[in-house]
C-alpha cells in the first residue's frame, strides 16, 4: 500500500465536523462552541477518541450529544469513534467561545458574565436584556427551564428573558 | 496526589465509605426534592426544587460512577438494588417533603454543608474525587444562593412565616447534625488528606449557617442540648427510607433493562 495515499483524518477535520453536533436545547450552539470538547485524539487507524466534559453533572443532553458525536464523526470514514465523558477538565461558562456567545445571543439568551472562577450574585444582577439591550432588569430566579438557565425580567421592554448562567 | 490504584486496602475502604455516604445523600435528597415538582408555593420555587433535584441526581451518578471505577457495581445497580440497611444516607434527607418551610430549611442546612464539603474535597489528595468536587462547587453556589435568599425572606417576613421557619429550624437542626456522623474511617481519611473529616466540616458549617439564621431573626437551637440524629451512616434509618426506596425502584424491579 502506498503510504502517501493513505487517508488520514486530522484534528481540524474532526473539530469542523463537531461544529455540526448541536446542543439539543440550543440548536444554533455546537458542542465545540459550548466548550465541552476537551480532547481529540486520532490514531494511525483513524480511530477517534473524543473527551467531553458535562456543563452540569446532571445534564440530560450529554447522552444525546455523545450519540450524535459518534454518528457525525462516523461519516468521516473514521475507524472506531469513542466518546469519554469525564471531569478531568471541569467546564465553566468562560469556556464558551466568542462564536458560541454570538449564537447564544442570536438564540435569545442573555450572556453569562465572564468571571475569575468565583460567581458572585452581582454577575446575575442588571444583566443586559437580549431583546432591547436595557440593563434595567431584575433577576427573577437563579433556576430556569434547564439547569444552565436563569430567569430575568426587563423593566424597559417588560418581557421575561432567560440567561445562560455564569458557572 | 492519589489515583484509584495508589490506595492501600484500608484507604480504598475509607474512600469508598465516604463516597457511598455522599452519593446516597444526593440520591435520596434528589428524589425528595423531585417530589416538590408541581407542589411549589410559586412557579419559580417549583422550578428551583426540580432543578436542584436534577443537580443532586447528577451528583449521585458521578459519585456512583467513581465507585464503579473503583470496582463496585455499575451506578444503576448500586443505586437501585441495595438493601435499605446498605444505604449510608443521613436521616435529614430521608424525611418526606412536608410543608414548604420544612423542605426549604432542609435544603438550606444540607446544601450549606455540601458547599463547604465539596470546597474542602476540591483539594483532596484523592484526585478523581477532587475533580468532581471542583465541578460540584460551582453548581452548589446556586443552591446556597437560593437557600440563603429564601431563609432571609421568610425569617424577616410578616405573618406566620417567621414562626413556621423557626419551627422548621427546630425540627431540622438535630437531623442536620446527623450529616456529620463520623465513621470509623475518619482517621484514615484525615491522615491521608482524602477528607478533612466530619468534625472539621461541622465546625465550618456552624460558622456559615449561624450568621445567616441570626440575620433572618431566628433563634439558634442550643447545640449542647440537642441530640444529633446519628445512625444513617451505619445503615440504621428512619421509617421513611424504605417506602421511598420501594417507590424509587418500582420500575427497575419490574424491568431492569427498561429504557426511557
Amino acid at each position: 500500500m502506498n503510504e502517501k495515499n493513505k487517508y488520514k483524518i486530522d484534528e481540524n477535520t474532526v473539530r469542523e465536523k463537531l461544529q455540526e453536533v448541536m446542543d439539543p436545547e440550543i440548536p444554533k450552539l455546537s458542542v465545540v462552541d459550548l466548550g465541552v470538547i476537551t480532547g481529540i485524539q486520532i490514531d494511525d487507524e483513524n480511530n477517534v477518541s473524543i473527551t467531553m466534559t458535562p456543563t452540569f453533572a446532571g445534564c440530560p443532553a450529554v447522552e444525546y450529544m455523545k450519540n450524535d458525536i459518534v454518528e457525525k464523526l462516523s461519516a468521516l470514514k473514521a475507524g472506531v469513534v469513542k466518546v469519554d465523558v469525564n471531569y478531568d477538565v471541569q467546564w465553566n461558562s468562560n469556556m464558551i467561545t466568542d462564536r458560541g456567545r454570538e449564537m447564544l445571543k442570536e438564540s435569545g439568551f442573555a450572556l453569562p458574565g465572564k468571571h475569575n472562577g468565583l460567581v458572585q450574585i452581582e454577575l446575575l444582577q442588571n444583566v443586559e436584556c437580549p431583546f432591547c439591550g436595557s440593563k434595567q432588569t431584575d433577576l427573577r430566579s437563579t433556576f430556569g427551564p434547564t439547569q444552565c438557565r436563569a430567569i430575568h425580567y426587563c423593566n424597559n421592554c417588560l418581557q421575561s428573558f432567560e440567561q445562560f448562567k455564569p458557572v | 496526589m492519589n489515583g484509584i490504584n495508589d490506595f492501600t486496602e484500608i484507604q480504598t475502604e475509607a474512600a469508598k465509605n465516604l463516597l457511598y455516604r455522599l452519593a446516597d445523600d444526593q440520591l435520596i435528597l434528589g428524589h425528595r426534592n423531585s417530589e416538590c415538582t408541581g407542589l411549589g408555593p410559586i412557579l419559580e420555587e417549583d422550578i428551583a426544587f426540580s432543578s436542584m433535584a436534577q443537580d443532586k441526581l447528577g451528583h449521585s451518578q458521578a459519585l456512583y460512577q467513581l465507585l464503579h471505577n473503583m470496582g463496585e457495581k455499575d451506578p444503576d445497580t448500586i443505586a437501585f438494588t441495595r438493601k435499605v440497611n446498605e444505604y449510608k444516607c443521613c436521616h435529614l434527607v430521608e424525611y418526606p417533603i412536608g410543608e414548604y418551610d420544612f423542605s426549604l430549611m432542609r435544603h438550606f442546612l444540607f446544601d450549606m454543608s455540601e458547599a463547604i464539603r465539596f470546597n474542602m474535597l476540591s483539594s483532596s489528595s484523592f484526585e478523581p474525587l477532587a475533580k468532581i468536587a471542583r465541578k460540584f462547587k460551582g453548581e452548589l453556589k446556586y443552591h446556597t444562593m437560593h437557600a440563603v435568599t429564601w431563609i432571609n425572606q421568610l425569617g424577616t417576613g410578616s405573618g406566620e412565616s417567621p414562626f413556621r421557619i423557626q419551627k422548621s429550624l427546630d425540627v431540622c437542626f438535630p437531623l442536620a447534625l446527623g450529616i456529620f456522623e463520623p465513621s470509623k474511617y475518619e482517621e484514615t481519611l484525615i491522615s491521608e488528606k482524602i477528607f478533612f473529616g466530619e468534625k472539621a466540616l461541622q465546625e465550618k458549617w456552624l460558622e456559615a449557617v449561624i450568621p445567616v439564621l441570626k440575620n433572618a431573626g431566628l433563634v439558634i437551637p442550643d447545640i449542647e442540648n440537642v441530640t444529633a440524629a446519628y445512625g444513617g451512616r451505619e445503615g440504621i434509618h428512619t421509617e421513611y427510607l424504605k417506602p421511598l426506596i420501594d417507590e424509587m425502584t418500582e420500575v427497575y424491579k419490574i424491568d431492569t433493562g427498561a429504557e426511557w
